[in-house]
Formats: structure tokens, sequence, C-alpha cells
């Protein structure tokens, strides 16, 4: 009786594991397709691999431009929320701020608004009001790092918040008692204590940023085009290319993968506000 | 403990970062809605014309059709999930081999860009190249066509979200059900109670927080669901997907009425707003007031 259902569990989990899988799967199998194959019979198994998709990325100039933007916007951006973040933990832990909590609130209602609500304001603001001179924000990779800090600052400071939390305050102020600056605590008391937090926030909030394209969309349209931009102008009304469109599916969702295998248990935490642990 | 400067200087960017970004955005667009704007029409300039932009929306049929397969897409997209995520938590509970790798598997679609799931789902349910409509007529017979179909791309849709957030809710639910003390379920075994006696008065009260708080999360999701769609159908057949966030993408957006397209903004997120204040009056709040 017992065996059976164990056998039934396994069963079950199996299926559902398939079900997950099979799309990622297919997503690979038809990048190594040449297109002649696409229009046959679909064969579940792959009998050949046709590299021509991938070169053909790789060797795209534009397509290379793309990645390289994506790279550098996501980067900056985690960089830059994991550092204000941290900064705005380390104060809202370590000081008797006024209305302190409330603002702790706030920072999460910026996240919780529909992105397509912002487009319009965000489009206007940035061609017209934020700008130096001849320089607009618009279409440029420090834009885009910046407005993605609507929707990963919030989520930075609620992640950072319990790991500075957990740091006990008395070291601080052992720190300062042994004539320590502010900038020697936080650097080479808190923040070494605070490092696995730090990087899981900011892998979390890279793959994040790395994976936008609403806003990408929109605020971008030649310089500062990302990668998942660049997937949907493969497809056109006139024909798509799916192996390439697949291939760069591939590309986009490499490293993700890779932050998925590093920072697994933190993933529903972080989708979740913190509202559940891992 | 050094003087709270400091710590007030250590806040400023993040107040001024989502304050340019998130504060000033909000502010201008709702300040936009009550204008007249078309900075390309014969009037470029901004005219203030009242409540006139939200009055056109209320008999925009574009808009409504938009707002009706949007509540659409979300009720069935967060039920489905809900339930599937709750049986799914309940069968990870005993006892099988494995349970780590099925877990992770299990959690993999969460990091995945929208867009690539939307890729993904058009690669399989395009005609023509995918594999879905391929079976389905070889085996049923039945001609699955998203491009043509509103009732398909709807439904695809649907699927693509429940396979893309289900895992969300189930480890939600995992989580949940395993911080519940046996003691309870112990008693009624005793006192003889059956299955159902168990789910429905111990249980469900025992975890209907945690499958609030994530249906919360869910519809707030559900309802600026975008990328994947705007992939997988562009918002069509017609309009039969062309969900609020697509909505403003692709038919606000374009368009130049700036003060329309704002007074439509507005509107989603007052929407979003009102759905997830409904949610917590009606549901979560009562329940905080029994305990």
């Amino acid at each position: 009786m017992k065996r059976q259902s164990t056998w039934l569990s396994l069963v079950f989990w199996i299926a559902v594991s398939l079900i997950t899988l099979f799309p990622i799967y297919w997503l690979f199998v038809i990048s190594v397709k040449p297109a002649v194959d696409l229009f046959t019979t679909p064969d579940l198994f792959l009998k050949s691999f046709y590299w021509q998709n991938y070169l053909d990325v790789l060797t795209d100039r534009t397509l290379r431009g793309y990645m390289w933007n994506s790279l550098i916007v996501s980067s900056g951006n985690a960089l830059l929320v994991t550092t204000l973040g941290f900064l705005a933990c380390y104060a809202l832990t370590r000081y008797d701020l006024g209305g302190k909590e409330s603002i702790f609130f706030w920072t999460i209602t910026n996240r919780m608004a529909p992105p397509a609500v912002f487009l319009l304001p965000l489009f206007l603001l940035m061609t017209s009001y934020y700008r130096i001179g001849n320089f607009s924000l618009l279409d440029t990779k420090i834009g885009l790092i910046l407005v993605y800090c609507t929707l990963n600052l919030p989520f930075a400071i609620w992640t950072l918040r319990p790991t500075l939390d957990g740091i006990p305050k008395d070291l601080d102020e052992a720190a300062y008692m042994d004539g320590a600056s502010s900038w020697k605590v936080i650097s080479e008391v808190v923040f070494p204590l605070a490092r696995p937090g730090v990087a899981v926030t900011l892998m979390l909030t890279w793959v994040f940023a790395w994976n936008e394209y609403l806003l990408a969309a929109t605020l971008t349209n030649f310089n500062a085009r990302t990668l998942t931009t660049g997937l949907s102008e493969y497809v056109t009304t006139t024909g798509t290319e799916w192996g390439v469109m697949a291939t760069i599916s591939v590309f986009t969702l490499i490293p993700a993968l890779i932050v998925f295998s590093l920072v697994q248990k933190h993933i529903v935490a972080g989708l979740t506000f913190g509202a559940v642990k891992g | 403990m050094q003087s709270n400067k400091l710590g007030w200087f250590l806040l400023a960017p993040t107040l001024v970062v989502l304050f340019f970004f998130g504060v000033v955005p909000f502010l201008y667009v709702v300040w936009l809605a009550f204008h007249q704007w078309n900075p390309f029409a014969v009037d470029p300039t901004i005219i203030y014309n009242g409540a006139e932009n939200f009055r056109r929306l209320v008999f925009d049929q574009a808009f409504l059709s938009s707002l009706g397969v949007t509540l659409a897409f979300t009720f069935f997209a967060v039920t489905t999930q809900v339930i599937l995520g709750y049986v799914l938590a309940q069968a990870f509970m005993r006892d099988f081999p494995g349970k780590a790798i099925f877990r992770t598997i299990h959690t993999l679609p969460l990091i995945m860009a929208p867009i690539i799931v939307g890729s993904i789902w058009k690669l399989m349910t395009t005609p023509s190249i995918g594999i879905i409509p391929h079976y389905l007529d070889q085996w049923f017979g039945y001609d699955l066509n998203i491009g043509q179909s509103a009732i398909a791309a709807f439904t695809i849709t649907v699927i693509m979200d429940v396979w893309h957030w289900t895992p969300l809710v189930t480890l939600t639910l995992i989580a949940a059900l395993v911080s519940l003390p046996p003691d309870p379920f112990e008693q009624a075994q005793i006192d003889g109670a059956n299955r159902r006696q168990i789910f429905w008065h111990i249980t469900l009260p025992m975890i209907s927080p945690a499958i609030l708080a994530t249906v919360f999360i869910r519809l707030m999701d559900a309802l600026r669901t975008v990328d994947e769609v705007l992939m997988l159908t562009g918002g069509g057949p017609g309009s039969a997907t062309r969900y609020l966030g697509v909505h403003i993408f692709r038919e606000v957006f374009p368009r130049t009425n700036y003060g329309y397209g704002s007074a439509v903004s507005v509107i989603v997120l007052y929407l979003t707003i009102v759905v997830c204040w409904l949610l917590f009056v009606g549901l979560i709040a009562p329940r905080n007031k029994k305990a």
C-alpha cells in the first residue's frame, strides 16, 4: 500500500516535470533545426544538430549590440539598486528616522503598479523634461538603468532589510566605540556580514532587469535596444524567422538559468515580496 | 548611535530615484488625464478639459472590450492556478524520493522572462510549425488555430499563464502546508472526520491566509500581463486577447492622443488598486478581525 502510493507520487511528479520541461526542450529543438525542416512532421527527438542559427545570431552585429546593451543595463541596474538598497536598509535599520515604516511600505507600492501605466508618462517625461541640453534620457542605457529602479529598488530594499535586521547592532556600536567612521562601519563591519544577502539581491535584480521587455520596447528605439526587444523584432507580419527567434530566446534564457541554479531557493521569497520563505 | 542626519543622507538617493521615476510619472499621468493634448493635431497645445477624457472612455468600445477580456483572462488564469497549485502542493506532501529535484524543476518557469515564455508558446502553437496543433489534428482531428479562433487564442494565453505561474502558487502553498501543526489533523482523525471534512474545516481555514496572499499577488500580476501575450498573439485575433496592458502598448501609445492615453492609464491603475482593495476588504480584513 505504502509502496504503491510512492510509485503513484513518482509517476505523477514525473508527468508534471515533463509538462514543465517540454516547452523549454522544444525551444532548443527549434533552435537547432534548419528552416526547411520546421514545416515537416515535428519529430520529438533530434536526429542532427544544425548550428547555423547560433552562428547567425552571434555574427549579427545588431544582435550583438543588443546583447551588449542588455548586459550593461542589467549589470548597471543591479549594481545601482543593490548599492542604494543596501544604504537605504542600513539607514532604515540603524537610525530612528521619522515615518520610516511608512517609507518602507511606500517603496513597494512603486513596484505594484502595472508598468504599462507608466509607459506614456515616462516616455513624455524622458523626451521633454529629463534632459540636459541636447542629452535626453530616452533611448539611452542610463535612462533604462534609472527606469528599472522603480521595479528593482523596492525589491532590493525588501530583500535586504531582513539581512540587515539580522546583523546585531552591537557590532556597529562597538566599532564606533573604537573610533571607526560611519563609512568604515558600513563597509568593513556590516557589509561583509551581509554579503550572502547582497549576492542574492544582486543576482535576482540582474535577472529581472535582463528579462524586462515592455519598458525597454517603448523607451528605446535604436541605441539602447535590449535583447528582449530584439526578439520581438523577429516577429513580423511578413514572416518570422522561427529558428533565429528560438535561438535569441535561448540566448536570453541562458543567463537566467545560471542565476536560477545559484539562487533557486530565494526566487519564491523574492516573487512574493518576502511573504514566503522558499 | 550617530546622528539621524547621516541616516537621511543614506536614504536620500533611494528617495530621489523613486521620486523621479515613480512619483513624478504618476502625478504627471494623473494631471495629463484631465487635459487634451495631441502634439500632432491642428491645435497642439495642452488644454484643460475636465473629465472629458474619462467620459469618452465609458463609451470607448475598444477599451471596454479590452477590460472585459482582461477580467475574463485574470479570472480563469488565477482560478486554475490556485486549484492546480493546491493539488500539486498536496501531492508534494507525500513521501517519495527525489523531492528536491522535482521541486527545482517546478520552480524553473518562474525565472523565465515573460517574453521568452510567449516566444516558446508561439513556437509550439503557431499553425503549420507548432507541435500542439499538429498532434491535435492528427489524434483528434481538431484544428487549433490561434491566428483565427478567438476562443483558441484566449485559451492558449490562459494555459501559457498557468504553465508560467502555477509553480509560484504551489511553492507558496507547500510552505504553508509544511508549517501547519499536526495536532488538529490527528484530533480530527481520532474524532472520525473524513477527508472532505478535514479539508473544509481544518486545512482550508488554516492555510487560507497563504491562499489569499497568493491570490493577491497573482491577481496583481495577471492584471498587468503584457509581454507574453504581445509575443504570442499580439492581442489578436481581432481584439480577443488585447488585455489592458497590450491595449495601452498597441493602441493607446502609438496614437499621439496623450491626454486620452493618460486617462486610460489612470483607469487601469485605478482598477488594479480597486480589485486588490476589494479582495483585501472582502476577504482578508474580516478574517483578521475575527482572529
